[in-house]
């Protein structure tokens, strides 16, 4: 899975917390990544686990009153955290790009697309009206779109016809990253999954890689090459995604998987997983899931855990430690 | 189209509610203006000049009233405003404000205008730069500004500017009487200065109120998935903050501003009673003083045809720049 | 005049049911502009019902004392150039300017809540018709509307003041509410009650409004405003009744004397500062209302948070 040339994206120890009057909050906990060329990663977890923050953490996009306090986020070589906005202006866009939620929200209103488009290329170069015209009918046509729509306005689009201009737009300067976060969560069942098979496309057509957040976790696991679950600001398990997704080894990845029920499986009772997600702002003692899991132990409320390896993946429980620990 | 059509319908039934009041108003009150009317102006005017002065007025007693309410409309409507009974006895209606128009649309109109602009220009730069030390200083200072009633603050500014500076800046009239009015600099110097108190009254006032709010929606605006798009993209903090979030924050302050033209007339009468500016405002209060009710009704359909112009002004420029405006039913 | 701040954009992003009611009353209390503004009203209220806290002067009408006297300690604000205490007409004349504020800022807004909010909910016709007759209310210019109307009516008594402030501050609330109830219209936690099979009446005192408090407590704020202010003005303009003890008589005699012309600025200066200090107070009040139902308007302390170092690959 993984080449053995560099990855494309290190997160090491990606640390982000919300300033509050007391003591802050921390979204993301010291959260890992790697990303290399090509590679389709998954982010899946609950909402308010942080997987959206660790995102825009990424891509250098928090506001105030978030901040990353801790931790690298190196891309082709060079700390993002470190650099000055000036700095990140030259990168953005032009290697690596992002697809939000709602295309909606995410466009503005009152430009049509092609302006949006413009001013995305214009911010890196200096092209003339042909050139621009031109590319922005490319990217369109890569998804699907005919040219006519650079005249029209977010509004006058459809919602599945909206997520793919956004998806264009991001391909402006074909960058070999892109961040999505959560494209198909605003979409019907069938629009989803044939923008998942459009994005996957282009992928393999132009090798850019992505880092996919969503909280479908059935959806994305049939796209991605790597799965990542997050739970309460920590990634809790990670690996290729048909062992995660085969064999989850966390209780909680496990837990996710048994809410979904299978089509062509026997039928089995639903288990959810009882309680509600922790507060960020008073997370409990030790292992952050002991209080909903139901396999823990009696350590799990004192010990935090580390990632553990486990096969090919690895995993944040003290079932997975590896023995010489206790002994 | 249909939105056309709609609000061209709002705007003439408001018209008219506004008109119909003042026909209704006096018939209801106690007592008889009229009968005070014609003692007033029975040795002044003859029994002809009476004559006409009543059938603009509306009032033929001997007709049946919806007849006086249709001659009255159509008189309104028509321009026929009929003669002055008050101070400015004998004098048509029609001359005499359209004398005082010009007055009140250049100090109260223009210096409306760039307060509403200076306001959103700032209200914009403000939001953005959030949380800065000079976001906690302003909004209280301009949070009080707004609140402060017009003719105060425009007595202050007399004190301060005109009577502790014996008369360096003038606090009467719109220019200096000794002067003919004409296009040469002395007389349009002259005119400036004795603009500068009542505008910077105005404008003291009233841009409080504008930037805050504006403020206000640049802050929602801010936290919208655009604005962080426009980030992401590249873009340079002046065009994210201009482009994609000030103009989008703009439209419901431009929307406001139509919204609450009425109170800003009622500030300009106040502040040209103050300074005994001799604009439309000035124009009302002596009316009223002198019971002058032919130049009170058409000074209030006036003031009211005013608004809706305005309203329909503020409706262009937003359908101009909302394109989802454009399309709505 | 400004009746912008009647929780201006704000209140579009106040959508969550917020019904954390012991909140409120410790956001407030954080808050450092409503405590002033609270304090503010708070001054002006003792000094309305027991005005012999502040002065020794029975009846400050009268003119009993030497005309146009500078301050001293007689007399701390001097006289006016009729003879009578400035400071004890102005303590006095606090109370008639409280309660235009309060009772008029409260018969408005009651009024809005019924226009506003039973239209959005009612919708169709209904919603058509009362919309219009806002829009035309909040359209046609009031101010001329009231000089005309307390002429024909005669020197204005305080219930004719109080009337015409009522009938034409109530449209700007009224729009406002119905905006907002729209909004929460389709919301899930009406449905449920809908489909309780609840009154509509219910569903509006009992669901409806108890969302909206926040919206509705800023909504009189700026009808007292509004009202403080445009009383303010009429009576400014002599149309007021001139023999009430009342901020704004003040200001109407010390015009008519021409108070700053002829050195005695305190007379015309004093009681427009007290309008304007009250005023200020339901502005301030106001405004710390629109940081509260609008979380995103608080202020946000710039804390730096501190970044830690750490060579990459740490662990």
């Amino acid at each position: 899975m993984s080449s053995a040339s560099a990855p494309v994206l290190q997160v090491t120890d990606l640390t982000v917390e919300y300033a509050t009057d007391g003591p802050g909050v921390r979204a993301v906990d010291g959260v890992n990544l790697q990303v290399h060329k090509g590679e389709f990663v998954g982010v899946v977890g609950e909402s308010g686990c942080g997987k959206s923050t660790m995102l825009f953490a990424i891509a250098q996009l928090l506001s105030p009153p978030a901040a990353i306090t801790d931790g690298s986020v190196v891309f082709n070589g060079q700390n993002l955290v470190t650099m000055t906005e000036k700095q990140l202006n030259v990168l953005r866009w032009r290697d690596y790009s992002v697809v939000m939620q709602s295309a909606m929200n995410a466009l503005s209103p009152v430009s049509n697309i092609g302006a949006q488009f413009k001013d995305a290329l214009e911010a890196h170069g200096s092209f003339n009206k042909r050139e621009i015209t031109e590319r922005s009918t490319e990217v369109l046509a890569l998804v699907g779109i005919d040219r006519i729509h650079l005249k029209s306005y977010p509004h006058q689009l459809s919602g599945g016809m909206r997520q793919r201009a956004m998806i264009a737009m991001a391909l402006l300067f074909t960058p070999e990253l892109v961040i999505m976060d959560e494209p198909t969560s605003a979409l019907d069942v069938v629009a989803q999954r044939s923008l998942m098979v459009q994005i996957r496309e282009l992928q393999r057509t132009l090798g850019f890689a992505v880092v996919f957040v969503t909280h479908d976790m059935s959806l994305v696991s049939h796209f991605s090459d790597q799965l990542l679950v997050m739970y309460a600001g920590q990634v809790v398990e990670a690996g290729p995604t048909r062992t995660v997704f085969d064999r989850p080894a966390h209780p909680y990845s496990r837990g996710l998987l048994d809410a979904f029920p299978s089509i062509r499986g026997p039928r089995v009772r639903l288990t959810g997983i009882p309680g509600s997600p922790p507060d960020l702002g008073r997370p409990p003692t030790g292992c952050r899931f002991h209080e909903r899991c139901s396999v823990a132990m009696e350590e799990c409320s004192t010990t935090v855990p580390d990632l553990y390896p486990v096969g090919d993946v690895a995993s944040r429980c003290l079932l997975h430690r590896p023995a010489e620990v206790t002994a | 189209m249909r939105y056309v059509v709609r609000r061209l319908g709002f705007f003439l039934i408001t018209l008219w509610a506004a008109l119909t009041l003042n026909f209704f108003i006096p018939r209801f009150m106690p007592g008889s203006p009229l009968d005070a009317l014609r003692v007033r102006t029975k040795d002044k005017l003859s029994p002809a000049a009476l004559q006409e002065m009543l059938t603009s007025f509306g009032f033929k007693p001997n007709q049946n009233i919806f007849v006086q309410y249709w001659d009255y409309l159509g008189n309104m409507v028509t321009g026929k405003w009929g003669i002055s009974i008050g101070g400015t006895l004998g004098q048509p209606v029609s001359e005499i404000v359209l004398h005082a128009l010009p007055w009140t649309v250049g100090l109260v109109g223009v210096v409306t205008v760039i307060a509403f602009l200076i306001g959103s220009l700032v209200g914009v730069v403000a939001g953005w730069r959030r949380g800065g030390k000079l976001d906690s200083i302003l909004p209280p200072i301009f949070v009080v500004t707004s609140a402060l009633p017009y003719f105060w603050v425009g007595l202050i500014l007399i004190l301060v500017f005109s009577v502790w500076t014996n008369g360096f800046l003038p606090s009467d009239f719109n220019y200096d009487n000794s002067l003919q009015p004409s296009f040469t600099w002395p007389f349009i110097g002259s005119v400036l200065q004795h603009a500068i108190l009542p505008g910077a009254t105005i404008l003291i006032t009233s841009v409080g109120g504008w930037i805050l709010t504006m403020r206000n929606n640049m802050i929602t605006t801010l936290a919208e998935d655009y604005v962080r798009m426009g980030r992401a993209k590249g873009l340079s903090g002046w065009r994210v903050m201009t482009t994609y979030a000030g103009r989008n924050a703009f439209l419901p302050n431009l929307s406001g501003f139509a919204m609450s033209l009425g109170f800003v007339i009622s500030g300009s009468i106040l502040v040209e009673y103050v300074f005994n500016y001799p604009g439309l405002g000035y124009l009302l209060y002596n009316a009223v003083a002198n019971t002058d009710y032919p130049v009170m009704q058409v000074l209030f359909m006036l003031f009211t045809v005013a608004v809706l112009v305005a309203l329909i002004l503020c409706d262009f420029a937003i359908a101009w720049l909302d394109p989802r405006a454009r399309t709505k039913g | 005049m400004t009746a912008l701040l009647v929780a201006g954009a704000g209140t579009d992003a106040a959508d969550e049911p917020r019904r954390r009611r012991g909140g409120l009353l410790s956001s407030i209390l954080h808050s450092r502009k409503a405590l002033v503004g609270f304090f503010i009203f708070f001054v002006f209220t003792v000094a309305a019902i027991v005005p012999q806290l502040f002065t020794s002067v029975k009846d400050p009408n009268a003119l009993q004392f030497t005309p146009a006297l500078p301050p001293s300690g007689d007399h701390l604000l001097g006289t006016t150039a009729l003879g009578q205490d400035i400071w004890a007409q102005l303590i006095y004349g606090t109370r008639e300017s409280l309660i235009i504020a309060v009772v008029a800022g409260l018969f408005a807004t009651v009024l809005s809540v019924l226009v506003g909010v039973s239209s959005a909910y009612l919708g169709g016709i209904a919603d058509d018709v009362l919309s219009m007759i806002t829009n035309i209310f909040l359209v046609i210019p009031t101010f001329p509307l009231i000089i005309i109307f307390a002429t024909y009516a005669g020197k204005g008594t305080l219930l004719v003041v109080l009337i015409v402030l009522v009938v034409t501050g109530w449209s700007y609330g009224a729009n406002q509410l119905r905006a907002q109830t729209l909004s929460l219209r389709n919301r899930d936690f009406l449905e449920s009650a809908r489909v309780r099979g609840e009154r509509r009446s219910y569903i509006i005192v009992a669901e409806v409004l108890p969302t909206m408090i926040s919206l509705i407590v800023a909504n009189f704020l700026g009808a007292a405003l509004y009202s403080v202010l445009t009383a303010a003005g009429l009576q400014f303009l002599g149309l007021g009744n001139p023999n009430s003890i009342s901020w704004g008589t003040m200001l109407y005699w010390s015009q008519n004397q021409q108070a700053l012309q002829t050195g005695m600025p305190l007379w015309s200066i004093a009681p427009g500062l007290c309008v304007a200090l009250l005023g200020t107070s339901f502005a301030l009040m106001n405004y710390a209302f629109d940081e509260i139902s609008n979380p995103a308007l608080r202020p946000v302390r710039r804390r730096r948070v501190k970044r830690k170092r750490t060579s990459p690959a740490g662990h």
